[in-house]
């Protein structure tokens, strides 16, 4: 590669790194929340949720750190601390808190968070889609530990039926975690898929559960 | 954040210190805008006065007394005329903010007024003293009543702005209908903000709470109940569930009942009897929160009837309401995904948690004996004008709210397709994607609905409105994104775009119980106030705010990069900032945008020398420093 093409290339990085202020029109890093020079809070920009919340890019988040940094720049950017300010800057942190709740949902979700690290690894795993099981032995699984739940009819069966699911669901997301940091993304996918029905199956016995022991007193 | 990162937030940023003259905008005030009662108060360094009036009363009676010669009397002195003047006094007027038609049906017979039938889709109207009025212009009477309070305890200083406060399980309808009041009342609502909420600003502040913490809010009308984490200024809503139609109210009217039927069995009971019942039954209420029994008179028409009433007795006739409450925080308390005995208080707030019942029956089902050291008619108040001085002044504490009911839209069938889910952290964003169903079609209707039954019919019609122009395509084929956005008032605004060919329409949620453009600009007119002026006053602030925004910019500009500029150029943007400067001073807002349209022009290209500066250096590698400081948070 000649030397003139790596140079196009870091000009294009450094003029994308550096965008005019929408308030004093002057340079500002493409990725800053508030002009260094006017002060302005600039717009959300598109990143990607954990780097928006100053986190590595990991499917073992630390659950507390992950809502001290929500509530930092929360702090900082919440419509709340705009209020007496012109109308653009008021939309501009309206726009950047919803990006922070956005991305805090996703990533306190264990379902979504591992649905989020496999689309940024490419592998895209639709949770929205209540299609059929395509795999025949999740299938059946299934079947079999929805008929026990709908077939309990004591507290204990339940509240035992119930705390199987919630183990199975924990279960279930320490092997996501070791598929995704050995690197098997076939696998991760598959288990982020079985979480998803392990989660409703553990939210069905839970609700059922709820019900059983209301009903007792 | 380590402690460090703590203390780093603390400084203010460049761009959140507080905008400069902010005395021009008036006093900021904090309002509980009650069903019964409302209450001000005003907040400075968080020191918290509740401004009582020369009789050293605190609430405000949300009563409204349309007299015959057209004046209107709001608070104590209204009540009072309840009885000698039944039809010309309006009360517990929230309950029907946000109304339609088919509320008005299931309310029928439990409101003491005259309820006109709307127009299909329309909003409610009474008739009061001949006239016709909606719930929003009788809000906008009482809060008009309460910036006349506010101002007289300021010394007569003007109050412009507030917070006020709604119950968290208000619709949109609701809460559109409670900012249109304060628009006609000449209030800038600087926020909405969830009773439960202020309640708890008020609490953890004043105690230093950290954890979990139960909201438990039954009013005169409302009942709301919200599980908030709390710790270092931040109150975090985790869940939030109630009924926007049950309170105190309910409870008047079921002790009423019974007299009712103890006076006069089988006959035609007049309007006026209802009244007189209704205030009976609320004194009785009242006395037996102290008292086991006691003995109470309607007189009415010559016929007098004595009435007595035990605790145990009005304890059967209000279990009912209070069940329903104890179910509605059961279910919140799964809803935050929590178990009951991880919360650590229960604070109380309205006034009809003083019935002990209602002690009794919170403290047994949270486990744990609930707290009210803040006065429970007060706390919403004292908690609105906290936020409202946080918001005008600056402050470190955070208040993250959810929205209390899922948002979604039609689909095929009448079934609802939910868009955003309820207890979703707000402001928030969602988008859904639809597409069309039959060949060549090209316009889809778009209906709008809130709550949670799975039937459109069953949830609450918010918006209708239809997309058009779509383009000739086979069924199936177009992709129609729609996105719903509610922001931190808790109002939504939904877009719809067609995205095959970018065609897109925008519409803030206006409810379809709400008032028109149509009406609300007749209101103005009518003026309750001289809206006309204070519109354009608005404008014109809302332009200085701009331009003086503006003017900070090029001077900040100046500051770093003026070497970029020759003796003229410099010379050229000082005379273009003066002009600025100048127009800002006068009242004409034209000339305040033009001078700030010359101003822009003068510096176009000090701010290209600029950026051309900024690039060559991050080329360079000379990490210029005031960008990295620049970066996100403490990462």
């Amino acid at each position: 590669m000649p030397e003139g093409g790596a140079m196009t290339a870091s000009i294009a990085t450094a003029a994308a790194s550096v965008v005019p202020c929408w308030s004093c029109k002057g340079p500002v890093a493409a990725r800053a929340l508030f002009c260094s020079v006017c002060g302005a809070v600039q717009g959300p920009g598109a990143i990607d949720h954990f780097s928006r919340l100053g986190l590595q890019p990991t499917f073992d988040v630390d659950l507390d750190l992950l809502e001290k940094q929500y509530f930092g720049f929360q702090r900082r950017l919440h419509p709340d601390r705009f209020a007496a300010k012109s109308p653009k800057e008021r939309a501009l942190s309206q726009s950047q808190a919803t990006a922070l709740n956005e991305a805090y949902e996703t990533l306190k979700d264990p379902l979504k968070r591992a649905a989020y690290v496999l689309e940024l690894k490419g592998h895209k795993v639709d949770l929205t889609a209540c299609g059929t099981i395509n795999d025949p032995e999740l299938l059946m699984e299934q079947m079999e530990k929805r008929e026990a739940i709908a077939d309990a009819s004591s507290v204990d069966t339940i509240t035992k039926l119930s705390a199987e699911a919630d183990s199975e669901v924990i279960a279930c997301q320490c092997h996501i975690s070791a598929a995704l940091n050995a690197g098997e993304m076939g696998q991760a996918v598959h288990l982020t898929i079985r979480l998803k029905y392990l989660a409703k199956l553990a939210e069905e016995a839970r609700t059922k559960k709820t019900r059983m022991t209301r009903a007792m007193r | 954040m380590s402690d460090d990162g703590l203390v780093l937030l603390q400084l203010h940023e460049p761009g959140e210190t507080p905008v400069p003259h902010q005395d021009e905008a008036g006093l900021a005030v904090g309002i509980d805008l009650g069903t019964t009662n409302s209450v001000v108060a005003f907040s400075f360094d968080t020191e918290v006065e509740v401004l009582k009036d020369e009789n050293g009363k605190a609430l405000i009676p949300s009563v409204v007394h349309y007299k015959d010669d057209g004046s209107v009397v709001v608070g104590r002195e209204a009540r009072e005329a309840i009885l000698e003047n039944p039809d010309h006094v309006v009360s517990s007027i929230k309950r029907l903010m946000g109304r339609g038609l088919e509320d008005v049906k299931s309310l029928a017979g439990t409101l003491p007024y005259e309820v006109e039938v709307p127009p299909e889709g329309g909003m409610v109207r009474l008739r009061v003293a001949g006239r016709t009025l909606t719930p929003v212009a009788i809000s906008a009477h009482i809060l008009m009543a309460i910036k006349d309070r506010a101002e007289q305890a300021m010394l007569g200083k003007a109050v412009t702005r507030a917070v006020i406060t709604v119950p968290a399980y208000f619709d949109d309808a609701a809460r559109t209908a409670t900012k249109d009041a304060a628009r006609l009342a000449d209030i800038e609502v600087l926020r909405l903000v969830n009773e439960p909420t202020a309640a708890a600003l008020a609490y953890g502040l004043d105690n230093a709470v950290e954890g979990l913490y139960a909201v438990y809010d039954l009013g005169g009308g409302t009942f709301d109940i919200s599980i908030l984490k709390m710790e270092k200024g931040v109150f975090q809503v985790k869940a939030t569930g109630g009924d926007a139609v049950l309170g105190g109210d309910d409870i008047d009217h079921a002790v009423a009942e019974y007299f009712l039927a103890q006076r006069q069995a089988g006959a035609a009971i007049t309007a006026g009897e209802v009244k007189q019942a209704l205030m009976t039954a609320r004194v009785a209420k009242e006395c037996l929160t102290g008292r086991q029994s006691g003995e109470w008179m309607i007189e009415l028409d010559g016929i007098a009837s004595r009435h007595s009433l035990t605790r145990d007795e009005l304890e059967k006739l209000a279990a009912p309401f209070i069940e329903r409450t104890i179910e509605i925080c059961r279910g919140v308390v799964e809803d935050a995904g929590i178990d009951v005995s991880d919360i650590q208080g229960v604070v109380l707030v309205g006034g009809s948690t003083r019935m002990p019942l209602v002690r009794k029956r919170v403290a047994e089902f949270f486990g744990r004996e609930p707290l009210s050291d803040i006065n429970p008619d007060e706390v919403v108040a004292v908690g609105a004008a906290l936020q409202a001085e946080a918001l005008t002044r600056g402050s470190d504490t955070l208040l993250l709210d959810v929205t209390p009911l899922s948002l979604g839209i039609e689909t095929m069938g009448g079934i609802v397709e939910k868009v955003i889910p309820r207890n979703t952290p707000i402001p928030v964003a969602m988008a859904q994607e639809f597409t069309t169903y039959q060949d060549g079609q090209s316009a889809m209707s778009i209906h709008v609905v809130q709550g949670e039954r799975e039937m459109v019919d069953q949830c609450r019609s918010l918006a209708r409105f239809v997309l058009r122009g779509i383009p000739p395509m086979a069924a199936g084929a177009a992709r129609i994104r729609v996105t719903f956005q509610v922001d931190a008032d808790g109002l939504l605004t939904v877009s719809a775009q067609e995205m095959t060919t970018g065609i897109e329409q925008h519409v803030a949620v206006k409810p379809s119980y709400g008032l028109s453009d149509d009406e609300m600009a007749n209101m103005l007119r009518d003026s309750l106030v001289h809206a006309k002026e204070d519109m354009a006053q608005r404008l014109l602030t809302e332009a200085v705010v701009e331009a003086r925004r503006s003017v900070l910019a090029v001077k900040s500009a100046l500051g770093v990069d003026s070497d970029l500029l020759s003796d003229d150029e410099r010379q050229a943007i000082d005379a273009a900032i003066a002009a600025v400067e100048t127009a800002c001073a006068g009242t004409d807002r034209d000339s305040v945008n033009a001078a700030v349209e010359t101003l822009e022009e003068s510096t176009k290209g000090f701010a290209e020398k600029r950026m051309d500066r900024g690039i060559r250096q991050a080329l360079a590698g000379v990490s210029v420093e005031r960008l990295d400081d620049a970066l996100g948070g403490d990462a």
